[in-house]
Protein backbone atom coordinates (compact mmCIF):
# COMPACT_ATOMS: atom_id res chain seq x y z
CA UNK A 1 0.00 0.00 0.00
CA UNK A 2 1.11 3.35 -1.25
CA UNK A 3 1.90 6.07 1.60
CA UNK A 4 0.03 8.21 -0.39
CA UNK A 5 -3.44 5.59 -0.47
CA UNK A 6 -2.53 4.62 3.37
CA UNK A 7 -2.84 8.65 3.85
CA UNK A 8 -6.66 8.79 2.44
CA UNK A 9 -7.19 5.78 4.36
CA UNK A 10 -6.52 7.30 7.90
CA UNK A 11 -8.10 10.09 6.64
CA UNK A 12 -11.51 8.48 6.16
CA UNK A 13 -11.29 6.78 9.15
CA UNK A 14 -10.87 9.55 11.21
CA UNK A 15 -13.51 11.67 9.26
CA UNK A 16 -15.91 8.52 9.40
CA UNK A 17 -15.44 9.28 13.72
CA UNK A 18 -16.09 12.55 13.63
CA UNK A 19 -19.32 11.98 10.98
CA UNK A 20 -20.40 9.39 13.50
CA UNK A 21 -19.99 12.15 16.83
CA UNK A 22 -22.66 14.46 14.27
CA UNK A 23 -25.30 11.72 13.71
CA UNK A 24 -25.43 10.10 16.95
CA UNK A 25 -26.15 13.60 18.39
CA UNK A 26 -29.01 14.10 15.29
CA UNK A 27 -30.20 10.84 15.73
CA UNK A 28 -32.46 12.90 18.61
CA UNK A 29 -33.19 16.04 16.27
CA UNK A 30 -29.90 18.42 17.72
CA UNK A 31 -27.81 19.42 14.72
CA UNK A 32 -24.40 20.53 16.19
CA UNK A 33 -22.20 22.59 14.48
CA UNK A 34 -19.10 22.61 16.99
CA UNK A 35 -17.94 18.97 17.29
CA UNK A 36 -14.31 19.77 15.92
CA UNK A 37 -14.67 21.55 19.06
CA UNK A 38 -14.91 18.13 21.23
CA UNK A 39 -12.25 16.73 18.49
CA UNK A 40 -10.04 19.48 19.74
CA UNK A 41 -10.65 18.38 23.14
CA UNK A 42 -9.52 14.79 22.16
CA UNK A 43 -6.65 15.65 20.23
CA UNK A 44 -5.11 17.82 22.74
CA UNK A 45 -5.62 15.98 25.79
CA UNK A 46 -5.26 12.72 23.94
CA UNK A 47 -1.42 14.83 23.06
CA UNK A 48 -0.62 16.21 26.33
CA UNK A 49 -1.32 12.63 28.09
CA UNK A 50 1.03 10.82 26.08
CA UNK A 51 3.69 12.97 25.32
CA UNK A 52 4.05 14.67 28.46
CA UNK A 53 2.10 12.15 31.01
CA UNK A 54 3.66 9.43 29.20
CA UNK A 55 0.19 7.25 29.03
CA UNK A 56 -0.19 4.68 26.40
CA UNK A 57 -1.98 5.47 23.27
CA UNK A 58 -5.28 3.57 23.52
CA UNK A 59 -5.43 4.50 27.56
CA UNK A 60 -4.78 8.05 26.60
CA UNK A 61 -7.67 7.54 23.59
CA UNK A 62 -9.99 6.18 26.12
CA UNK A 63 -9.71 9.09 28.74
CA UNK A 64 -9.74 11.40 25.60
CA UNK A 65 -12.82 10.07 24.90
CA UNK A 66 -14.12 10.35 28.47
CA UNK A 67 -12.86 14.10 28.85
CA UNK A 68 -14.64 15.19 25.80
CA UNK A 69 -18.02 13.18 26.58
CA UNK A 70 -18.35 15.06 30.16
CA UNK A 71 -17.76 18.33 28.11
CA UNK A 72 -20.73 16.85 25.56
CA UNK A 73 -22.73 16.14 28.63
CA UNK A 74 -22.25 19.83 30.22
CA UNK A 75 -23.03 21.58 26.40
CA UNK A 76 -26.16 19.12 26.44
CA UNK A 77 -28.06 20.73 29.02
CA UNK A 78 -28.18 24.30 27.98
CA UNK A 79 -28.78 23.12 24.33
CA UNK A 80 -32.01 21.36 25.67
CA UNK A 81 -33.36 25.07 25.59
CA UNK A 82 -32.77 25.13 22.12
CA UNK A 83 -33.57 23.93 18.40
CA UNK A 84 -32.86 23.96 15.15
CA UNK A 85 -31.27 27.02 13.72
CA UNK A 86 -30.53 28.33 16.93
CA UNK A 87 -29.22 25.35 18.45
CA UNK A 88 -26.17 25.16 15.45
CA UNK A 89 -25.21 28.84 15.93
CA UNK A 90 -24.31 27.88 19.62
CA UNK A 91 -22.97 24.79 18.92
CA UNK A 92 -20.91 26.65 16.67
CA UNK A 93 -20.17 29.55 19.44
CA UNK A 94 -19.01 26.31 21.56
CA UNK A 95 -16.55 25.24 18.73
CA UNK A 96 -15.05 28.84 18.13
CA UNK A 97 -14.74 29.04 21.94
CA UNK A 98 -12.87 25.98 22.17
CA UNK A 99 -10.86 26.77 19.74
CA UNK A 100 -9.46 29.80 20.92
CA UNK A 101 -9.16 28.58 24.48
CA UNK A 102 -6.16 26.38 23.04
CA UNK A 103 -5.03 29.34 21.28
CA UNK A 104 -4.09 31.03 24.13
CA UNK A 105 -3.40 27.93 26.07
CA UNK A 106 0.44 28.13 26.68
CA UNK A 107 0.86 25.00 28.24
CA UNK A 108 -0.78 22.74 24.92
CA UNK A 109 1.46 26.06 22.73
CA UNK A 110 -1.18 27.99 21.80
CA UNK A 111 -1.19 29.25 18.56
CA UNK A 112 2.58 27.73 17.98
CA UNK A 113 0.54 24.19 17.82
CA UNK A 114 1.44 21.45 19.75
CA UNK A 115 3.70 17.86 18.79
CA UNK A 116 5.70 15.43 20.04
CA UNK A 117 3.34 12.71 19.30
CA UNK A 118 4.60 8.84 18.15
CA UNK A 119 2.74 8.07 14.78
CA UNK A 120 0.02 5.00 14.95
CA UNK A 121 -0.86 3.08 12.11
CA UNK A 122 -3.10 3.01 9.80
CA UNK A 123 -4.60 -0.23 10.88
CA UNK A 124 -4.67 1.27 14.34
CA UNK A 125 -6.72 4.16 13.47
CA UNK A 126 -9.05 1.58 11.40
CA UNK A 127 -9.16 -0.78 14.72
CA UNK A 128 -11.13 2.06 16.51
CA UNK A 129 -13.02 3.33 13.27
CA UNK A 130 -14.27 -0.22 12.70
CA UNK A 131 -15.06 -1.51 16.34
CA UNK A 132 -16.51 1.88 17.22
CA UNK A 133 -19.11 1.81 13.77
CA UNK A 134 -19.92 -1.94 14.68
CA UNK A 135 -20.71 -0.65 18.18
CA UNK A 136 -22.87 2.17 17.30
CA UNK A 137 -24.78 -0.36 14.04
CA UNK A 138 -25.05 -2.75 16.91
CA UNK A 139 -27.37 -0.06 19.14
CA UNK A 140 -28.98 1.63 16.52
CA UNK A 141 -31.12 -1.77 16.48
CA UNK A 142 -31.63 -1.99 20.15
CA UNK A 143 -34.98 -0.38 21.57
CA UNK A 144 -32.50 2.44 23.26
CA UNK A 145 -31.95 3.92 19.93
CA UNK A 146 -35.46 3.47 18.62
CA UNK A 147 -36.40 6.12 22.07
CA UNK A 148 -33.51 9.00 20.15
CA UNK A 149 -35.36 8.65 16.86
CA UNK A 150 -38.76 8.89 19.13
CA UNK A 151 -37.37 12.13 20.48
CA UNK A 152 -35.72 13.13 16.69
CA UNK A 153 -39.78 12.11 15.31
CA UNK A 154 -41.40 13.52 18.00
CA UNK A 155 -40.36 14.87 21.23
CA UNK A 156 -43.56 15.84 22.56
CA UNK A 157 -45.14 12.60 22.14
CA UNK A 158 -42.53 10.86 23.13
CA UNK A 159 -42.49 12.10 25.97
CA UNK A 160 -45.70 11.34 26.96
CA UNK A 161 -45.30 7.92 26.37
CA UNK A 162 -43.05 7.26 28.65
CA UNK A 163 -39.43 8.57 27.33
CA UNK A 164 -37.07 10.61 29.10
CA UNK A 165 -36.04 13.15 26.40
CA UNK A 166 -34.13 15.08 28.13
CA UNK A 167 -31.81 12.11 29.10
CA UNK A 168 -31.55 10.39 25.38
CA UNK A 169 -30.88 14.06 24.17
CA UNK A 170 -28.40 14.81 27.19
CA UNK A 171 -26.88 11.68 26.53
CA UNK A 172 -26.50 11.59 22.80
CA UNK A 173 -24.44 14.49 23.30
CA UNK A 174 -21.99 13.21 25.90
CA UNK A 175 -21.46 10.12 23.79
CA UNK A 176 -21.22 11.85 20.17
CA UNK A 177 -18.74 14.32 21.61
CA UNK A 178 -16.73 10.97 23.23
CA UNK A 179 -16.58 9.76 20.15
CA UNK A 180 -15.35 13.32 18.05
CA UNK A 181 -12.94 12.87 21.15
CA UNK A 182 -11.69 9.71 19.81
CA UNK A 183 -11.63 10.92 16.71
CA UNK A 184 -9.51 13.72 17.41
CA UNK A 185 -6.72 11.88 19.74
CA UNK A 186 -6.20 9.62 16.25
CA UNK A 187 -6.21 12.60 14.03
CA UNK A 188 -3.33 14.56 16.55
CA UNK A 189 -1.45 10.85 16.56
CA UNK A 190 -2.52 10.81 13.27
CA UNK A 191 -0.96 14.00 11.84
CA UNK A 192 1.54 14.52 15.02
CA UNK A 193 1.29 18.25 14.73
CA UNK A 194 -1.95 19.76 16.35
CA UNK A 195 -3.16 23.17 15.80
CA UNK A 196 -5.93 25.51 16.96
CA UNK A 197 -6.81 26.18 13.45
CA UNK A 198 -7.05 22.40 12.35
CA UNK A 199 -10.50 22.00 15.10
CA UNK A 200 -12.49 25.30 13.55
CA UNK A 201 -15.49 25.52 12.38
CA UNK A 202 -15.34 24.86 9.18
CA UNK A 203 -13.78 21.63 9.89
CA UNK A 204 -17.37 21.14 11.87
CA UNK A 205 -19.11 21.82 9.12
CA UNK A 206 -16.65 19.34 6.84
CA UNK A 207 -18.29 16.58 9.78
CA UNK A 208 -21.82 17.65 9.03
CA UNK A 209 -21.58 17.52 5.41
CA UNK A 210 -20.34 14.09 5.60
CA UNK A 211 -23.18 12.93 7.20
CA UNK A 212 -25.90 14.30 5.25
CA UNK A 213 -23.83 13.29 2.30
CA UNK A 214 -23.58 9.27 3.32
CA UNK A 215 -26.56 9.35 4.98
CA UNK A 216 -28.20 10.92 8.16
CA UNK A 217 -30.49 8.10 8.76
CA UNK A 218 -28.11 5.33 9.65
CA UNK A 219 -24.92 4.73 11.04
CA UNK A 220 -22.72 3.37 7.34
CA UNK A 221 -23.71 6.48 6.16
CA UNK A 222 -21.02 8.36 8.12
CA UNK A 223 -18.04 5.96 6.76
CA UNK A 224 -19.86 6.56 2.51
CA UNK A 225 -19.82 10.03 3.26
CA UNK A 226 -16.60 10.30 5.09
CA UNK A 227 -14.92 8.19 2.03
CA UNK A 228 -16.67 10.51 -0.32
CA UNK A 229 -15.45 13.60 1.17
CA UNK A 230 -11.91 12.35 1.09
CA UNK A 231 -11.81 10.29 -2.43
CA UNK A 232 -13.70 12.77 -4.91
CA UNK A 233 -11.82 15.46 -4.19
CA UNK A 234 -8.76 13.23 -5.26
CA UNK A 235 -10.47 11.46 -8.04
CA UNK A 236 -11.56 14.85 -9.66
CA UNK A 237 -7.48 16.09 -9.77
CA UNK A 238 -7.93 15.54 -13.17
CA UNK A 239 -10.15 18.80 -13.19
CA UNK A 240 -6.85 20.96 -11.93
CA UNK A 241 -8.22 24.05 -10.70
CA UNK A 242 -11.85 23.43 -11.34
CA UNK A 243 -11.90 20.54 -9.22
CA UNK A 244 -12.75 21.91 -6.21
CA UNK A 245 -16.04 24.09 -7.94
CA UNK A 246 -16.77 20.25 -9.27
CA UNK A 247 -16.84 18.79 -6.23
CA UNK A 248 -19.09 21.55 -4.84
CA UNK A 249 -21.64 21.10 -7.78
CA UNK A 250 -21.58 17.30 -7.32
CA UNK A 251 -22.50 17.82 -3.44
CA UNK A 252 -25.47 20.24 -4.60
CA UNK A 253 -26.26 17.75 -7.06
CA UNK A 254 -26.68 14.59 -4.70
CA UNK A 255 -28.36 16.57 -2.09
CA UNK A 256 -31.48 17.77 -4.39
CA UNK A 257 -31.96 14.00 -5.62
CA UNK A 258 -31.47 12.35 -2.41
CA UNK A 259 -32.06 14.92 0.46
CA UNK A 260 -31.88 12.02 3.23
CA UNK A 261 -28.25 11.21 2.05
CA UNK A 262 -26.86 8.41 -0.57
CA UNK A 263 -27.75 5.33 2.03
CA UNK A 264 -31.00 5.00 4.17
CA UNK A 265 -32.76 2.67 5.60
CA UNK A 266 -35.00 1.99 2.74
CA UNK A 267 -32.14 1.07 0.64
CA UNK A 268 -30.07 -0.37 3.59
CA UNK A 269 -33.05 -3.06 3.75
CA UNK A 270 -33.25 -3.18 0.20
CA UNK A 271 -29.52 -4.66 -0.32
CA UNK A 272 -30.93 -7.00 2.79
CA UNK A 273 -28.27 -5.56 5.96
CA UNK A 274 -31.55 -4.01 8.07
CA UNK A 275 -33.81 -6.34 9.24
CA UNK A 276 -37.00 -4.70 10.92
CA UNK A 277 -35.35 -4.76 14.34
CA UNK B 1 -59.74 -3.86 42.34
CA UNK B 2 -62.53 -2.28 41.32
CA UNK B 3 -64.18 0.11 42.99
CA UNK B 4 -61.71 2.26 43.82
CA UNK B 5 -60.64 5.62 42.94
CA UNK B 6 -58.06 5.75 40.36
CA UNK B 7 -57.49 9.55 39.18
CA UNK B 8 -58.51 12.19 41.35
CA UNK B 9 -58.81 15.92 40.63
CA UNK B 10 -58.82 18.01 43.14
CA UNK B 11 -60.23 21.74 42.00
CA UNK B 12 -57.76 21.78 39.26
CA UNK B 13 -57.18 24.92 37.93
CA UNK B 14 -54.90 25.94 34.50
CA UNK B 15 -54.68 28.75 33.43
CA UNK B 16 -52.97 30.56 30.19
CA UNK B 17 -52.22 34.33 30.49
CA UNK B 18 -55.67 35.24 30.59
CA UNK B 19 -57.09 32.53 29.62
CA UNK B 20 -58.71 30.21 32.28
CA UNK B 21 -58.87 26.65 30.49
CA UNK B 22 -59.87 24.37 33.32
CA UNK B 23 -61.61 25.96 36.71
CA UNK B 24 -61.46 24.64 39.92
CA UNK B 25 -62.29 21.27 38.15
CA UNK B 26 -62.82 18.12 40.51
CA UNK B 27 -63.87 14.89 39.81
CA UNK B 28 -62.74 11.20 40.60
CA UNK B 29 -62.34 8.46 38.11
CA UNK B 30 -63.28 4.81 39.72
CA UNK B 31 -60.99 1.72 38.78
CA UNK B 32 -62.32 -0.84 35.93
CA UNK B 33 -64.82 2.17 34.29
CA UNK B 34 -64.86 3.54 31.21
CA UNK B 35 -65.54 7.36 31.58
CA UNK B 36 -66.47 9.66 29.08
CA UNK B 37 -65.66 13.07 28.83
CA UNK B 38 -67.68 15.28 26.76
CA UNK B 39 -68.19 19.54 26.61
CA UNK B 40 -68.32 21.80 23.39
CA UNK B 41 -65.35 22.55 21.12
CA UNK B 42 -62.75 24.67 23.81
CA UNK B 43 -64.36 23.41 27.12
CA UNK B 44 -60.83 22.21 28.12
CA UNK B 45 -60.99 18.21 27.69
CA UNK B 46 -57.72 18.42 25.97
CA UNK B 47 -56.10 20.53 28.45
CA UNK B 48 -57.75 17.76 31.13
CA UNK B 49 -55.62 15.43 29.11
CA UNK B 50 -52.44 17.33 29.23
CA UNK B 51 -52.57 18.40 32.81
CA UNK B 52 -52.99 14.59 33.44
CA UNK B 53 -50.17 13.72 31.64
CA UNK B 54 -47.89 16.24 32.71
CA UNK B 55 -47.65 18.02 29.32
CA UNK B 56 -49.02 20.88 31.32
CA UNK B 57 -48.16 21.79 34.84
CA UNK B 58 -51.72 23.68 37.23
CA UNK B 59 -52.16 26.62 37.94
CA UNK B 60 -53.50 25.28 41.19
CA UNK B 61 -55.54 22.67 43.03
CA UNK B 62 -53.73 19.14 42.95
CA UNK B 63 -53.93 15.62 40.42
CA UNK B 64 -53.39 12.44 42.25
CA UNK B 65 -53.76 8.82 40.64
CA UNK B 66 -53.70 5.60 42.70
CA UNK B 67 -53.70 8.22 46.02
CA UNK B 68 -50.13 9.54 44.69
CA UNK B 69 -49.85 13.16 44.00
CA UNK B 70 -48.82 13.45 40.65
CA UNK B 71 -48.66 16.97 39.54
CA UNK B 72 -45.38 18.80 38.68
CA UNK B 73 -43.88 15.47 37.68
CA UNK B 74 -42.53 15.32 34.26
CA UNK B 75 -44.19 13.52 31.11
CA UNK B 76 -42.24 10.38 31.39
CA UNK B 77 -42.42 9.75 34.80
CA UNK B 78 -46.72 9.92 34.80
CA UNK B 79 -45.88 7.70 31.74
CA UNK B 80 -44.39 5.32 33.58
CA UNK B 81 -46.55 4.78 36.47
CA UNK B 82 -48.96 3.93 34.04
CA UNK B 83 -51.17 6.55 32.23
CA UNK B 84 -50.83 6.03 28.90
CA UNK B 85 -52.75 8.12 25.84
CA UNK B 86 -53.46 8.85 22.24
CA UNK B 87 -53.37 12.13 20.95
CA UNK B 88 -56.71 13.93 19.07
CA UNK B 89 -54.35 14.35 16.02
CA UNK B 90 -52.63 10.93 15.31
CA UNK B 91 -49.00 11.27 16.81
CA UNK B 92 -46.91 8.57 15.33
CA UNK B 93 -43.55 8.42 14.69
CA UNK B 94 -42.34 9.70 11.07
CA UNK B 95 -39.57 7.35 10.82
CA UNK B 96 -40.49 3.81 12.67
CA UNK B 97 -42.81 1.30 11.33
CA UNK B 98 -45.24 -0.36 13.42
CA UNK B 99 -43.51 -3.17 14.92
CA UNK B 100 -41.04 -0.51 16.23
CA UNK B 101 -43.77 1.51 17.54
CA UNK B 102 -44.42 -1.38 19.65
CA UNK B 103 -41.34 -1.48 21.12
CA UNK B 104 -40.21 1.97 21.40
CA UNK B 105 -42.84 2.60 24.22
CA UNK B 106 -42.28 -0.29 26.77
CA UNK B 107 -40.62 0.45 29.82
CA UNK B 108 -37.03 -0.28 29.88
CA UNK B 109 -36.91 -3.50 31.99
CA UNK B 110 -34.31 -5.33 33.98
CA UNK B 111 -30.81 -5.05 33.09
CA UNK B 112 -28.95 -3.76 29.99
CA UNK B 113 -30.89 -5.65 27.50
CA UNK B 114 -32.49 -2.62 25.77
CA UNK B 115 -28.90 -2.19 24.34
CA UNK B 116 -29.13 -4.94 22.67
CA UNK B 117 -30.19 -5.28 19.23
CA UNK B 118 -34.35 -5.52 19.56
CA UNK B 119 -34.23 -8.94 17.58
CA UNK B 120 -31.88 -10.85 19.22
CA UNK B 121 -32.48 -9.39 23.22
CA UNK B 122 -35.24 -7.86 25.43
CA UNK B 123 -37.08 -11.28 24.65
CA UNK B 124 -40.00 -10.26 27.00
CA UNK B 125 -40.46 -6.82 25.18
CA UNK B 126 -40.75 -8.59 22.30
CA UNK B 127 -43.64 -11.08 23.53
CA UNK B 128 -45.14 -7.97 24.76
CA UNK B 129 -45.19 -6.06 21.29
CA UNK B 130 -46.61 -10.33 19.69
CA UNK B 131 -49.59 -10.18 21.95
CA UNK B 132 -50.44 -6.32 21.07
CA UNK B 133 -49.86 -7.18 17.64
CA UNK B 134 -52.02 -9.66 17.16
CA UNK B 135 -54.50 -8.10 19.58
CA UNK B 136 -55.04 -5.12 17.34
CA UNK B 137 -54.71 -7.29 14.26
CA UNK B 138 -52.26 -5.57 13.03
CA UNK B 139 -49.92 -8.81 12.05
CA UNK B 140 -49.63 -8.28 8.71
CA UNK B 141 -48.78 -4.51 8.82
CA UNK B 142 -45.33 -4.85 10.82
CA UNK B 143 -43.45 -3.86 8.70
CA UNK B 144 -44.97 -0.91 7.13
CA UNK B 145 -44.09 2.79 8.23
CA UNK B 146 -46.71 3.71 10.43
CA UNK B 147 -47.35 6.89 9.20
CA UNK B 148 -47.93 5.87 5.81
CA UNK B 149 -51.05 4.00 7.06
CA UNK B 150 -54.51 4.67 6.10
CA UNK B 151 -56.65 7.41 9.02
CA UNK B 152 -58.35 4.40 10.64
CA UNK B 153 -55.14 1.81 11.14
CA UNK B 154 -52.92 5.03 12.38
CA UNK B 155 -55.00 5.52 15.36
CA UNK B 156 -55.22 1.62 16.05
CA UNK B 157 -51.69 1.58 16.08
CA UNK B 158 -51.55 4.95 18.44
CA UNK B 159 -53.86 2.70 20.75
CA UNK B 160 -51.63 -0.32 20.53
CA UNK B 161 -48.07 2.23 21.22
CA UNK B 162 -50.27 2.80 23.85
CA UNK B 163 -50.96 -0.51 25.52
CA UNK B 164 -47.40 -1.70 25.21
CA UNK B 165 -46.55 0.44 28.16
CA UNK B 166 -48.79 -1.34 30.14
CA UNK B 167 -50.73 0.98 31.81
CA UNK B 168 -53.48 0.96 34.38
CA UNK B 169 -55.22 4.57 32.68
CA UNK B 170 -55.78 4.93 29.35
CA UNK B 171 -56.36 8.23 27.99
CA UNK B 172 -58.14 8.51 24.43
CA UNK B 173 -58.23 11.70 22.86
CA UNK B 174 -60.94 11.61 20.23
CA UNK B 175 -60.58 8.20 19.28
CA UNK B 176 -63.92 7.62 16.70
CA UNK B 177 -62.69 11.10 14.77
CA UNK B 178 -62.77 10.28 11.10
CA UNK B 179 -64.25 6.60 11.63
CA UNK B 180 -67.28 5.30 9.85
CA UNK B 181 -69.94 3.34 11.78
CA UNK B 182 -68.57 0.23 11.17
CA UNK B 183 -65.04 1.18 12.83
CA UNK B 184 -66.68 2.96 15.66
CA UNK B 185 -68.82 -0.43 16.18
CA UNK B 186 -65.54 -2.30 16.28
CA UNK B 187 -63.62 0.04 18.22
CA UNK B 188 -66.10 0.28 21.07
CA UNK B 189 -65.79 -3.64 21.35
CA UNK B 190 -62.45 -3.30 21.34
CA UNK B 191 -62.41 -0.87 24.39
CA UNK B 192 -64.81 -3.35 26.36
CA UNK B 193 -62.61 -6.14 25.63
CA UNK B 194 -59.37 -3.84 26.72
CA UNK B 195 -61.53 -3.41 29.82
CA UNK B 196 -62.88 -6.80 30.89
CA UNK B 197 -59.53 -8.66 29.56
CA UNK B 198 -57.10 -6.40 30.87
CA UNK B 199 -58.60 -4.55 33.62
CA UNK B 200 -58.17 -1.07 32.09
CA UNK B 201 -59.78 1.76 32.85
CA UNK B 202 -60.30 4.55 30.21
CA UNK B 203 -60.85 8.08 30.00
CA UNK B 204 -62.21 9.33 26.93
CA UNK B 205 -62.98 12.45 25.07
CA UNK B 206 -65.26 12.30 22.36
CA UNK B 207 -67.72 14.02 20.55
CA UNK B 208 -69.58 11.12 18.76
CA UNK B 209 -72.70 11.50 21.46
CA UNK B 210 -73.97 7.99 20.11
CA UNK B 211 -70.78 6.16 20.97
CA UNK B 212 -70.16 7.96 24.07
CA UNK B 213 -74.03 6.92 25.32
CA UNK B 214 -73.53 3.41 24.54
CA UNK B 215 -70.44 3.10 25.50
CA UNK B 216 -69.35 4.85 28.53
CA UNK B 217 -70.42 3.83 32.34
CA UNK B 218 -69.83 7.14 33.63
CA UNK B 219 -69.41 10.79 31.75
CA UNK B 220 -68.14 14.16 32.91
CA UNK B 221 -69.75 17.38 31.07
CA UNK B 222 -67.35 20.43 31.28
CA UNK B 223 -67.94 23.77 30.06
CA UNK B 224 -65.71 26.80 29.64
CA UNK B 225 -63.48 24.52 31.82
CA UNK B 226 -65.54 23.89 34.61
CA UNK B 227 -67.55 20.76 35.26
CA UNK B 228 -71.54 21.32 34.61
CA UNK B 229 -72.81 17.49 34.97
CA UNK B 230 -71.81 13.91 35.74
CA UNK B 231 -73.57 10.70 35.98
CA UNK B 232 -74.42 7.56 33.85
CA UNK B 233 -75.00 8.29 29.85
CA UNK B 234 -78.89 8.33 30.99
CA UNK B 235 -78.69 10.43 33.90
CA UNK B 236 -76.88 13.59 32.15
CA UNK B 237 -78.83 13.24 29.17
CA UNK B 238 -81.56 14.76 31.11
CA UNK B 239 -79.74 17.08 32.69
CA UNK B 240 -81.48 20.46 31.70
CA UNK B 241 -78.35 22.13 32.33
CA UNK B 242 -76.24 19.81 30.35
CA UNK B 243 -79.28 20.25 27.65
CA UNK B 244 -78.71 23.15 27.23
CA UNK B 245 -75.19 24.22 27.22
CA UNK B 246 -74.09 21.39 25.17
CA UNK B 247 -76.66 19.38 22.85
CA UNK B 248 -78.85 22.69 22.64
CA UNK B 249 -82.59 23.16 24.17
CA UNK B 250 -84.01 21.68 21.31
CA UNK B 251 -83.17 18.44 21.88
Amino acid sequence: MSTYFAGLLADIGILTLGALSVYIILSTGQLSLGNAGFMGIGAYSASWLTVEAGVPMTLAVVIAAAVSGVVGVIVGFPALRLKGIYLAMATLGFGEMVRSFFLNFGPTGGAAGYHGMQIISVGYIWAWTGGLVVLVMVLERSRLWLGLRAVHDDETAAELIGLDAVALKVGAFGFGAAMAGISGALFAHHHLYIEPSNFGFQHSIELVLAVILGGSTIAPGSIFGAGLLILLPEYLRFLADWRLAAFGTLLIVILIVRRQGILDRQLYRLIGFGRAS
Amino acid sequence: MTGETLLSLDRATKRFGGITALDGLSFNVTQGEIVGVIGPNGAGKTTLFNVITGAYTLTSGTISYRGQSIGGLRPHRIAGMGIARTFQNIRLFASMTVWEHLLVAQPRGNGWSHLLPAAMGDKAARRRAEEVLTFFGLEDLRNRDAATLPYGLQRRVEMARALTAGPRLLLLDEPVAGMNADEAEELKSLLVALRDQMGLTILLIEHDMSFVMTLCEYLFVLDFGSKIGEGTPTVVRRDPKVLSAYLGDDE
